[in-house]
Parts: C-alpha cells; structure tokens; sequence
C-alpha cells in the first residue's frame, strides 16, 4: 500500500520534471536556430519574415505587470488593512466573500468585461483610433491580482499579536496610527508576500489580457497595442504548424515565461522562510 | 495641557481612514459593477432553449448546450484522474512518509505546479498529449491537462484535513491492532471527507474558470459532439463555457451570447464559492 | 501626611453585555504613592486598572456608568482626547510586549508619535527612559539591536522605558512581574520604588507579598466590588473586613 501512496506523491514531482524537461527540450532548438541574443533582445516578431525577436513581450510582460502592481497594491493593500483591522465584523463578513468571488471569476470573463466597456472608453476618453492597449490590459491585470493581495495581506495582518498594538494605544497613538505604524511593519514579509504573489498572478495571465490588448508585437508604451509573453505564445499556438520554427519559437517563449516564473517561486520562497523567522 | 489631537495628527487620522474606507469602498464598488452589468446584459439571452440547444445556422437556434456537456465532462474526467492521486499523495506525505528530505521534495514541487500559469500547461498539455502520445485535441487531452493543474489544490485540502485528525484516533486504532492502511481506511479518511470534499469543490471552480488549457488542447467547436461509443467518447471534442465564451466575443462577435455565458460562468462561481464555504465551515467544526 | 489625590473614581460601574464586571467602586489614589490592586481572579482588579486609561474602550461590548477623574478632570468626557490620557497615563502589560524593531526605536515610538522629530531630542529622551527604567547601563551598546534579543526582564524593563518616553504622571502596571523570574521581578520592584518619586504608580499584583512589599495603599476586590481599601500597613495587619482577613490569610484565593 505504502508503495501506491508513494507513487501518487512522486506524481507531483514528475510532472514537475516533465514540465521542465518538455519545455526545455522544446525551447532549445528555436533559440539555438535563432541565436539567443537575437531571440532575447531582437525587436521584431514577423512569422511571416523568418524574425523571432520577444524583447517587445518581454518589456510589455515587465511593464503590465509594474503597472497592475502600481495600482492594484495600494488599493488591495488599504482594502486589507480596512478588513483585517477597521471594519466591524459584520461589514468584513459581508466584503470577504465579495472578495472570494473577485477571485473565482473566470478570466475570459474579465477579459469580456474589458472588452466591451474598457477598451472602448479608453478609445474615447485618449481619443485614439483603438482602445485594445497596454493601459486597457494593466487595468485588467489590477482587477485580477486584487483578491490574492487582499486575502494574503489580510492573513498577515490578522496575525499580528494583539499586545503590539495594545502597547502602542496605550501610549497614545491613535488606532490608525497604531495600524500603520505598528500592524503593517509587523506584517510586512505577508505583505511582500502577496505582492510576489500578485506579480507572479499578473505576469501569468494569458486569457483576459489577450482580449483586451490587442496583440500586436509593439514595443510597449501605453496606448500601443502590445503583446505579452503569455499572449504571444497564445495568439500564434493554433496557427504555427507542429515542426515550424514559428512553433519552437512560441516554446521557447514558454521557456523564458517559465523562466521568470521559477525566478518569481524562488523570491517568494525566500520571503516566506523570512516571515516563519520573523 | 494641551487635550486635544494636534491638527496634523488629526489630519494623518482621517487621511488614512478615508483611505481605507475608499479602497475597500472601489474594491466592493468595482464587483458590484461587475455582477451588474454582465447580469444586466446576459440575463435576457438566457432562456430553456438555450440551455438545451446546440447552436445551429440552420434552424437559426443559439444553444449553449454542448458547451455545458463538455464542461461537464472535463470535469469529472478530471477529478477521477485526479482524486485519487491526489489523495494518495497527501496520504504519503501525512500518514507514511518519513524521510524528511523526500517530502520537502514533494511539497516544492506542488507549490510549484501551484504557481504555473496555465498557459505554461496549455503548451506543455499540448506537446505531450496531443502530440506525443497522440491523443489530438481532444476532450481527453484537456481533462488530462487539468489534471495536473488541480492536482496541487487536492493535495494541499486533503493534506491540511488529515492533519486535523486527532492523533489519539489513529493510536486507537492501531492499538485495536489493524494495520496501518485499514487505520487510514476507516479512521483517518472518513474524518477527513469534509477536507476532501472542499479540494473537490476548490478543483471544480478551478476547472470551470479555466480556458487557457481548453483552447490549445481541446478544438474550439461549439457543435454537439457524440459521445455514443466508447471510441466517440474519446475522439469528441469541443469548447466548453469558457472556451465558447471566448469564441462566441473574440471571433464570432456575438456579444449577447457571450454576456449571458458570463452570467451563467458567474452564477456557476457564485455557487461553488458558496458549498466551498460551507463545507470550509464544515470542516472548522 | 496625605498625599492629593490624583485619581478618583466615584460610583463606576462597568458592564460587559449584561454581566456587571465592577459595581460601584469609589477610590481616592493618591499622587506618588504606590497603590497595589489584589484579590482572586476575575474580581475586577485588572478591569479597574484599565477603566483608568480607557483601555476598555477598546472591548466590545462595554459600558461604563459612574465617574472617574484625573486631576479632577471627568476621563470619559467627550471633550477629553484619549489619545491624550493614555499619554499621561502609561501602561505595562502583564506578558512583555516591546515592538518587534530595535531597542531604539521601541522607546522613541512614543515621543515620535506625539510629534518629537529632532533627533538630538529623541536621543535624549531615549537614554533618560532607559536610566529611569534602570535598563541604559545593560542596552548602551546595542540600541538598534531588536528588543526580541532582549530577555523577558530587560523586556519590560524595556516596556517601563517606553512608557517614561512619554512623559506619564500615572503609570500603571498590569501584573507586570508575573511572567517574570524572581531576580527580573525584585529588579521592577526596586524600580517602582524608585520611580514613585516622580510617578504616580497602580499595581495589579496576584501576589499579596509583592503588594506588602512596595504597596504604599492596596484595595482589596472580590466580586467586582472594592470591599477594602487602607494604608497597606493597615491592611495586612488589621483588616476591617472579614473577607479581606480570609483572603490574606490563604483562606481562598
């Protein structure tokens, strides 16, 4: 019986292996075809003219990603202060579900959302000729990793032992002082935490930014229409015939993805180890 | 003496409430808008027919039908794939598993596959079941994708559910003298079905919002697939809620359908994160 | 020779929801005294102690009925700034809970809150905390070192310093040695004997002996009421009261 069991927890690991290996394999010959600097920092992706350059991805992917972060941070981060710390417990039992269900939503539903309401305001509101944008894709991107920043950060908050702020009330801070002050830097590697989270939430999503941002391999600025990492490997999977060098050009984007991901894994491990010192 | 609050402390106080109270007041804000306005323009496409009808140029029906099918089969494909290994890991690494290292091992490798962007899945999905074992885009290469996309969510429900069974249980049971596995049989595993039963939930959720994998492992028809003969069953292949969704805005432009997709993929949300609470709260007790 | 009283409690009656935790206590304490607060578990000794800087507040669920002032001011006036009070009114808690940052920092989080920004200031304040609280001589060499590397007595040694930096008058202290070990302990007790000269000092004590030690006054609780309070001399030797005689003889308790 022992043996069964074992090989279940193996799964985990094997597939793990498989995962690295198959991507590996497959993202190798590409980038030795192409050349790995004209892979990592050429500028132009044309299927069409043989160029298989990702530094476009790779800056929009860098760029979505400090944006969703830049704004949807602070409000997570207030939001779970407000929750964890200020909110009667009725009014938190109602916004955490709330929460719950800002997580579970599907990201094509998102992306649907962003499409039709999203895109074409800020078409109007820029004046521009399309609304599908690098701006229409980060705000998306803020909404999505909002849950996972609220829900960790609010877990570290909670766990800050109440005699913390009890000895800083009694010394005549205010509550919110007491919170700011005392709560968050008690609670910081959770915070960090969740921000690494948020980032490796953000810079993963594929679905609801391919809807919204308009595909197109621009090196990004704000109102251009971009491509992501995540989204160039997916606009082009169904077309590149198994075989091409279009085809083992979008693994290899995979690989570099999978790259930045482990990288993200890697920080949040060690974020995490430093909050069970704390 | 002076009393009262100084007016930059005062200021530093109501500025950092009216902060909080203003994000948590966009966060709820932006939901509420969300729920709003995808019900708003979903709602009224929804009706019987379609939900029991296939779409179809001809007799000029729009039915979501087929998708609801193949949901429903990715699904359960998925979690009888997926259950037991799931299960049988978090069973190793809580009831047998003694070496240390081995068990770090496993854990950081299914905090691992948790952090994978299914887009990652949905390349590798399509690599090594389409087209290394053969299996095309099939329904069946999709459910076996998810799996190992939920399989961390299983182990680490399962894992914390049979933690929470009281060690005396299991002493009692082997000092009654049964062995190890008719201890986990009988003891361990029905104290823990609540746990389980939330990593179910949590893996269908998963499952149901998931479209990444389905796109580029499953083919993107929304006609009725035939599931009549073992051999049909495991050729068929088609979009599920998701998939269609996407289809049905990205390329067909057909809004409305889209949005009273949405309305049923929220309502489906809604649900699930309901019975995972409640059997979350279950569990607690 | 009288000292003035400082603070004075008169009719207060706290509830928590329904249960009435402390009936109708009247107290005269006075100004640079020790006042040491005994009686069994759940007699309302440490509630009382945190009615005087409105600690209660912050408990769901209280009300308080009753008057208690503070160089005769009414504390629970809406007009009076809490924030202010608890300045005034200094607080140790009964386990040690220095911030988790350095030892510095722990002492100049209260100046800095009330709005000290020069750092020559805080540096002063900082090293007169830590003399005041007989700790500067053991931390000098390590003040941005985190208070956690400190041991449980250097803590609320620590705790005491934080609560001088602020510049109390009233400093009370919720069974502040009962984590502690007996050196750690007699060290605070010495202490608190120093420091009435210039603070006025309420003690929570589950230990009748600490209290006949320090003690200038002690009260007597049981049951949410206040059935003694005396000249501790008067009180250990003769008490008025037929509980309070069962009580400090080891009759219950």
């Amino acid at each position: 019986m022992q043996v069964l069991f074992l090989v279940c927890g193996l799964i985990a690991v094997a597939f793990v292996l498989l995962i690295t290996v198959y991507l590996i394999l497959s993202g190798i010959p590409a980038i030795r075809e192409v050349g790995l600097i004209d892979f990592l920092f050429g500028e132009t992706w044309s299927a069409k003219n043989n160029q298989f350059g990702i530094l476009a991805m790779i800056l929009t992917s860098i760029y979505g990603t400090a944006g969703a972060i830049v704004i949807g941070v602070p409000i997570g981060f207030f939001t779970a202060v407000f929750l964890a710390k200020v909110a009667p417990p009725k009014v938190a039992a109602v916004i955490r579900p709330m929460v719950n269900l800002l997580a579970g939503i599907p990201s094509v539903v998102y992306g649907l959302v962003g499409m039709i309401v999203l895109v074409p305001w800020i078409r109007v509101t820029f004046d521009l000729s399309a609304g599908d944008s690098l701006l229409a894709a980060i705000i998306v991107l803020a909404v999505m990793i909002l849950p996972s920043i609220i829900s960790v950060s609010e877990t570290a908050l909670q766990a800050v032992p109440k005699e913390y702020e009890e000895g800083s009330l009694a010394l005549g801070a205010t509550e919110l002082e007491t919170y700011f002050r005392i709560s968050v830097p008690a609670a910081k590697s959770g915070i960090a935490a969740a921000v690494v989270l948020g980032i490796g939430r953000a810079i993963g999503e594929a679905m609801a930014i391919i809807m919204v941002a308009g595909n197109v391999a621009n090196m990004p600025s704000l109102f251009s229409s971009v491509r992501f990492l995540t989204t160039g490997i997916a606009i082009e999977m169904n077309y590149a015939e198994v075989g091409s060098l279009q085809r083992n050009a979008l693994y290899s984007i995979g690989l570099v993805l999978f790259l930045f991901i482990m990288l993200i894994n890697v920080l949040l491990n060690v974020v995490l180890k430093r909050e069970k010192e704390d | 003496m002076n009393q009262t609050l100084s007016p930059s402390r005062r200021a530093y106080d109501l500025g950092a409430r009216t902060l909080l109270y203003l994000s948590a007041a966009l966060t709820c804000g932006l939901l509420v808008c969300l729920i709003g306005y995808i019900c708003f323009r979903g709602i009224p496409g929804i009706s019987w027919s379609f939900l029991t009808t296939a779409a179809s140029v001809l007799r000029g029906t729009v039915g979501i039908f087929p998708a609801i099918v193949n949901t429903l089969y990715v699904i359960v494909v998925s979690l009888v794939v997926a259950l037991p290994l799931g299960v049988g890991a978090a069973i190793y690494l809580t009831e047998y598993a003694s070496n240390r290292r081995l068990v770090e091992v496993i854990e950081f490798a299914t905090e691992t596959l948790a952090g994978i962007p299914s887009i990652i899945y949905a390349l590798v999905g399509n690599v090594i079941f389409c087209v290394s074992l053969r299996l095309e885009k099939t329904l069946i290469a999709g459910s076996l994708t998810l799996v190992i996309m939920v399989l961390p969510t299983i182990i680490r429900t399962t894992q914390e559910s049979l933690k929470t069974v009281p060690q005396s249980y299991r002493e009692g049971s082997l000092g009654l003298g049964s062995g190890k596995w008719h201890m986990i049989r009988t003891v361990v595993l029905p104290s823990s079905i609540d746990g389980i039963v939330t990593g179910c939930i949590l893996a269908v959720g998963r499952i149901v919002g998931e479209s990444a994998i389905l796109m580029y492992t499953v083919s993107m028809s929304t006609g009725m697939q035939d599931f009549s003969t073992i051999e049909n069953f495991m050729k068929s292949s088609g979009a599920t809620l998701t998939v269609a969704l996407y289809v049905y805005a990205k390329e067909n432009a057909e809004f409305a359908v889209a949005f009273s997709i949405a309305t049923i993929l929220l309502a489906l949300t809604i649900l699930i994160n309901l019975t995972a609470s409640l059997a979350g709260k279950k569990l607690k007790r | 020779m009288e000292e003035p009283t400082i603070l004075k409690a008169e009719g207060l009656d706290l509830f928590y929801g329904e249960h009435q935790a402390l009936k109708s206590i009247s107290m005269d304490i006075p100004e640079h005294e020790i006042t040491a607060l005994i009686g069994p578990s759940g007699c309302g000794k440490s509630t009382f102690l945190k009615t005087i800087n409105r600690m209660n507040d912050l408990v769901p669920g209280v009300t308080i009925k009753g008057k208690m002032t503070y160089h005769g001011q009414d504390i629970y006036s809406p007009s009076l700034d809490v924030t202010w009070l608890r300045k005034r009114i200094g607080m140790v808690f009964q386990k040690p809970n220095p911030f988790p940052m350095s030892i510095y920092d722990n002492v100049a989080y209260g100046p800095r809150t009330h709005g000290v920004r020069s750092k020559k200031k805080l540096d002063e304040i900082v090293e007169q905390s830590l003399r005041s609280a007989a700790i500067w001589d053991e931390v000098k060499d390590r003040l941005k070192k985190s208070a956690l590397s400190l041991s449980g007595g250097q803590q609320q040694r620590l705790c005491i310093a934080r609560a001088l930096a602020v510049e109390p008058d009233v400093l009370l202290m919720d069974e502040a040695t009962s984590a502690l070990d007996p050196i750690s302990t007699s060290k605070i007790e010495d202490l608190s004997a120093e420091l009435k000269k210039n603070y006025t000092i309420v003690m929570v004590t589950h230990n009748m002996q600490q209290a006949a030690r320090i003690a200038d006054k002690t009260a007597f609780f049981l049951l949410g009421e206040l059935v003694e309070f005396n000249d501790t001399v008067q009180m250990f030797s003769k008490p008025r009261d037929k509980r309070t005689e069962d009580y400090i003889t080891g009759r219950f308790g």
